[in-house]
């Protein structure tokens, strides 16, 4: 475990080092977040009945996911992964007393953290100024702030576990790009990054909230507004354990296939 | 021209070399620009109108947008990826040159790729003229041609804008993405939805709303001033700075000398 502890580190410090790269993504993630709150306040105008939640969890929901967009971001791939299995440098990887799965987990989290930690705290400060309902309002409660809090944890982890999946089969496939594009596209939709769930359809709505994609930021960013509570909310943080489990299992399932039969061209 | 159209060529048969992936790209493209539409058919599919506008309309100023968008990104993507040509010493051949430099420096990279997205424009278009519900007359066809002509030359001089910054920062600078994909990501509704201050800067800073906002309104009917449809053409001044701006930078321009 402390292997990998020292490993998180590592990857952690080795990615806080992009700060002007950060300090780009914070102005474009604020204007990203400005925009989203404004076009939801002219649906929202136009007949605030059919919103399907508060206007004031829907803002923070909107700013939440800017913040920390580093940590749910689909479409972020470390391309040395891939490159490490289709050029043959994974056989050093292989060659370390770690598990490539562990390992290549931790590194994905620890890259997510960091970009994420870089660019939170001005969106969350900023957005907290920004007036009432149209700004990151305060928690719903407090017991709403703990299971935000432990159901991140459980996202980020869904996310990663989601893309070691794809990083996997990479062992399988010469090249991932074809799989990499359909799981980036459904992610971002059955996700709720490009419309938060609720304002679904009814029916594709239910099918969407039990899928892994769901178990992503979907969950700790409505909790956090209170727009996710009761047995709602803790039906949506088991389904998230649930898919922890399974999608884990069956990376590291993948991983034991693929290195099984894994042959590496020399040079 | 005929040099533009050997680069073309060039660029066509290269990317016809790795037919697989170009198709791939492609369909990744469609894929990722149709999640979009989802997103806005969802959105109707609950609210029926925003600000007086129906699905029908919205999906016409989305697909206006998105052509113009894909037009501009597939001829001008030279300009877009400018700076690693600075940064690699690209650009200091091409100074020695004895050809244009704009022209040189477009057909470097032509994006065939983009086409995936374009072929959705272009359906989205279709669809959105036969269900819209306008009336169609001439004065309106023409406004349809001048707001993609426009806005394929207000984001191409966005891009020469993004060029120009490219010679004193070195790299590209990412806060420009803000007007180009930005616009292209919250352009598939009418601006002035967005209130007061937003249609304000779309109108004076960032020529958006000429292109994209009031010939619409014309178009649908809200207004029913034929000039508006002349706005696009207006907007297209906008590439005049900008042309300046690239200038100024050519002539301060040092080599990084690698």
């Amino acid at each position: 475990m402390k292997k990998y502890l020292s490993f998180f580190r590592i990857r952690f410090i080795h990615s806080l080092q992009y700060r002007s790269a950060a300090l780009a993504g914070i102005s474009t993630q604020f204007f990203w977040g400005m925009m989203n709150v404004l076009l939801f306040k002219a649906f929202y105008e136009g007949d605030p009945s059919a919103f399907p939640m508060g206007f004031a969890a829907l803002s923070s929901y909107v700013w939440l996911q800017q913040a920390f967009l580093a940590l749910f971001m689909t479409w972020f791939w470390e391309s040395e992964l891939f490159d490490a299995v289709t050029s043959g440098t994974v056989a050093y990887d292989l060659c370390r007393p770690v598990g490539v799965y562990a390992m290549w987990f931790t590194r994905s989290a620890a890259t997510r953290c960091a970009k994420a930690l870089l660019r939170c705290i001005p969106i969350l400060l900023v957005a907290s100024f920004i007036p009432a309902p149209y700004g990151l309002s305060l928690p719903a409660s407090l017991p709403a702030f703990a299971w935000f809090i432990l159901t991140m944890v459980f996202a980020l982890g869904n996310v990663v576990a989601l893309t070691m999946v794809i990083y996997m089969s990479a062992f399988f496939f010469v090249n991932p790009q074809g799989t990499r594009m359909v799981f980036v596209s459904a992610a971002d939709l059955l996700g709720g990054s490009i419309v938060p769930l609720p304002f679904l359809p009814d029916g594709l709505r239910q099918i969407c909230e039990c899928l892994p994609f769901a178990s992503a930021q979907n969950v700790p960013l409505r909790i956090y507004g209170g727009d996710l509570t009761g047995d709602a909310l803790l039906q949506a943080v088991g389904l998230q354990v649930f898919w922890l489990f399974t999608l884990t299992v069956l990376g590291k399932w993948m991983e034991r296939r693929g290195l099984a039969k894994v042959t590496l061209a020399g040079g | 021209m005929k040099l533009y159209l050997n680069y073309f060529l060039i660029h066509l048969k290269s990317c016809m070399q790795y037919k697989t992936s170009f198709f791939l790209t492609m369909i990744g493209q469609f894929l990722v620009s149709f999640n979009v539409f989802l997103g806005v058919w969802f959105m109707f599919d609950r609210f029926n109108t925003v600000k007086g506008f129906s699905f029908g309309e919205c999906l016409l100023c989305f697909s206006i947008v998105l052509m113009a968008f894909t037009l501009a990104e597939c001829f001008f993507r030279g300009f877009d990826a400018f700076s690693s040509m600075i940064s690699n010493g690209q650009f200091d051949r091409i100074l020695v040159r004895p050809r244009g430099l704009i022209l040189q420096v477009l057909g470097q990279r032509i994006e065939f790729t983009r086409f995936g997205r374009f072929l959705q424009a272009i359906v989205m278009l279709i669809y959105s003229v036969s269900n819209s519900g306008i009336s169609w007359d001439l004065p309106r066809a023409l406004t349809v041609v001048s707001m993609i002509f426009g806005g394929t030359v207000v984001f191409a001089s966005l891009f020469i804008l993004y060029a120009g910054f490219c010679f004193f920062t070195i790299e590209g600078l990412e806060f420009m993405n803000i007007f180009t994909d930005g616009a292209r990501e919250y352009g598939k509704y009418p601006v002035g939805i967005y209130g007061k201050g937003v249609l304000r800067f779309c109108t004076y800073v960032v020529p958006f709303a000429l292109f994209q906002y009031y010939p619409f309104l014309y178009l649908i009917g809200q207004r029913e001033e034929p000039w508006l449809g002349l706005l696009p053409l207006v907007g297209c001044v906008f590439v005049v700075p900008c042309l300046l701006f690239w200038r100024f930078g050519v002539s301060r321009y040092r080599s990084t000398g690698s």
